[in-house]
């Protein structure tokens, strides 16, 4: 990225958001490590930050989209409530799914974030109907499905992609290639290539670097407001990297060695940034403030979720149906 | 009232749903040709295309899309072709649909009408006549619905359109062309059984095409001077317990009769709710089902996995000979 043409203002949103992002995740990996608060497996995005905040910024709030067991960016960036997520996370009530989902299932509707999802690629499918369901009720919106490269091995992938094309449908597909299918390389498990698929089912074909948080913003644009013009659906390959493991607690040993530290040292996209800034005229001393504050806030979130209660304990048998509800029906 | 078929009765209640509510449509393979059992038919010339829309050979994404396509505010009805096929959708059924509401704190609904036409068809093999009922009962989140009717095909139909609830709603193929008369102000109640016919003697109790079965079996037994009940469930969740257990107060006996593998079936469940309601029963409960085995090509040995009348009648002609407990 160079400086040409550099909207500081809007690089410094930007920026802002990647911090929230990457500070929500320290919270509750420190929350879950020290203390025990977060309860389940969390899987951090962190140096992934710029996909969501790139893509997302040209979202309208009515317009939806699906994501992934990696999922807090894309929720934050979308306009979810950090104190909200955080309760979620420490499974307590006022959590956006009153603590019935944690991390894996995070979602909020009133933002358009149609849920995380705990299965690799079941969000391809999903997002596909959700644009399907656009195009019935006679809707502009666009549907961002984010999903991971290991998500282009299960059959989802075709079906989704297919259907999207089939029914041209207003939606964007973005895999998120942070390299890594859990523990296994997913080069190592994947024959041809991921935008190669997407390619050969008809789909228009951007790829990108996923660290640059000014091209993913400005390649999104032009794309959403194609998708939003032409209904047709389009498919974005942004290669990333995952800086931590699977799960928080994953030490993510079978990468090769020095890998993840050379990564960090010159792709982590909240670095160039920062950088970018800096080049444009912000001091040091601005761009600290801009991560303390995002570190106030998350560390506000969690002494909120910290003291929140439990879910009271009659909602277990609340929303799993109405017909033959188990708070009628269980004995 | 009309007399007309048992698919025919089911495809009028779409007709008249979609006539009423925009928001309803129909996915599938096949279905601009009116569907591989013609349920369908000249519903495309009526609605088009895009309501009674046809789909790749993509169970996951026809399943997957109904989904989503419900999240946003339509109310899909997701044909499955056969319940055999459907297991290509299961992680989208009951990963998905079933859990989305409750996972997601109440934020999403799945108003979902997914039919899966079941049951054994004439030399159709073991992919292409399985009766699965008993798994989706036993799935927290799903409504299950097993019509055995052209008035209740019709009447279920109705209120599995109307419901907020995902409805895994079977239909026996080997009744397709099944003929009644069909009250079209009635809607249909999950949860409430059809006693399809009195009597104090032994309670019979089935659903899908074994409750007609179960039916004719009574009438054999009428004719031996032994008065059954026949109690169709119609829906096993949920299931109308209150039936069954007012009806085996009276008789002190109890049969369970499904096409199903009888292991783990659905109708272990009925025996063993009766059995913890401390009911007194005058004779041990029988469970009539399929054996643990697969389905034939070959008539004479598909037949060996069905559950007759003459089997009904039998076992509860022993039951009557029993001495009361």
């Amino acid at each position: 990225m160079s400086l040409r043409n550099f909207d500081t203002r809007a690089g410094l949103a930007r920026l802002i958001l990647m911090e929230r992002i990457r500070a929500f995740e320290e919270t509750a990996r420190r929350a879950a490590v020290e203390e025990g608060l977060v309860l389940g497996a969390i899987h951090l995005s962190i140096g992934q930050e710029a996909v969501a905040v790139g893509l997302i910024e040209s979202l309208r709030r009515d317009d939806y989209i699906t994501s992934t067991h990696r999922g807090h960016g894309h929720t934050l960036a979308k306009g979810a409530d950090p104190q909200a997520m955080m309760k979620e996370l420490l499974g307590r009530a006022g959590g956006c799914c009153g603590g019935k989902g944690g991390s894996m299932h995070i979602a909020d509707f009133g933002v358009g974030m149609l849920g995380a999802n705990g299965v690799v690629s079941a969000n391809i499918t999903i997002a596909a109907g959700a644009a399907h369901g656009v195009k019935l009720l006679g809707g502009d919106q666009v549907v961002v499905c984010f999903f991971g490269d290991g998500a282009a091995n299960r059959g989802p992938f075709l079906e989704g992609l297919n259907w999207a094309g089939v029914f041209d449908l207003p939606i964007l597909f973005v895999c998120e290639d942070n390299r890594y299918s859990a523990s296994t390389l997913t080069a190592a498990m994947t024959s041809g290539n991921v935008a190669g698929r997407a390619r050969a089912l008809g789909l228009r074909v951007t790829e990108i670097d996923g660290n640059d948080v000014e091209e993913l913003a400005q390649v999104a644009a032009e794309i959403t407001a194609r998708i939003r013009e032409t209904g047709q659906p389009e498919f974005l390959h942004a290669l990333t990297y995952r800086l931590d493991g699977h799960t928080y607690f994953d030490p993510a040993t079978y990468r090769p060695e020095g890998e993840a530290e050379r990564m960090r040292a010159e792709r982590d996209p909240i670095a160039r940034q920062r950088e970018l800034l800096f080049e444009a005229g912000l001091s040091v001393a601005e761009l600290n403030t801009v991560r303390e504050a995002a570190r106030d806030e998350m560390a506000a979130a969690l002494e909120a979720a910290r003291a929140a209660p439990w879910p009271d304990e009659a909602s277990v048998f609340d929303d799993v149906q109405d017909v033959g509800s188990p708070a009628m029906e269980a004995f | 009232m009309a007399v007309m078929s048992y698919a025919d009765a089911a495809k009028l209640a779409v007709a008249e749903a979609m006539r009423e509510d925009d928001r309803v449509w129909c996915v599938g393979e096949d279905l601009g040709r009116g569907g591989v059992f013609k349920q369908y038919t000249g519903l495309v010339e009526e609605f088009g295309p895009k309501r009674i829309s046809d789909a790749p050979i993509s169970e996951a994404a026809i399943m997957g899309a109904a989904f989503g396509a419900a999240m946003v505010g339509t109310r899909p009805i997701v044909e499955m072709r056969f319940a055999d096929f459907a297991l290509c959708a299961t992680d989208e059924l009951v990963n998905q649909i079933a859990k989305a509401r409750f996972m997601f704190g109440g934020q999403s609904r799945a108003p979902m009408v997914i039919r899966k036409p079941m049951g054994m068809w004439r030399s159709s093999a073991a992919q292409h006549s399985q009766s699965l009922e008993g798994w989706y009962a036993h799935i927290p989140g799903l409504v299950v619905c097993c019509p055995a009717t052209p008035q209740d095909n019709y009447a279920m139909m109705r209120a599995a359109i109307a419901c907020d609830d995902p409805v895994v709603y079977l239909e026996h193929k080997n009744i397709w062309a099944l003929e009644g008369e069909v009250d079209t102000s009635l809607r249909g109640e999950f949860g409430k059984a059809r006693l399809r016919r009195s009597g104090g003697d032994v309670t019979i109790v089935s659903w899908s095409d074994t409750a007609n079965v179960a039916e004719a079996a009574a009438g054999a037994l009428a004719d031996r001077g032994i008065a059954a009940e026949v109690i169709d469930l119609i829906s096993l969740w949920p299931w109308d317990k209150r039936a069954v257990l007012d009806s085996v107060r009276k008789t002190g006996r109890l049969i369970v009769a499904h096409e199903a593998v009888a292991v783990g079936g659905f109708g272990a469940e009925v025996v063993a709710t009766v059995a913890q309601s401390g009911a007194r029963l005058s004779a041990p409960p029988v469970r009539l089902g399929a054996p643990r085995s697969l389905v034939s090509y070959a008539p004479n040995l598909e037949d060996k996995l069905r559950v007759t009348a003459a089997m009904i009648a039998e076992a509860a002609d022993k039951m009557m000979e029993a001495e009361p407990a």
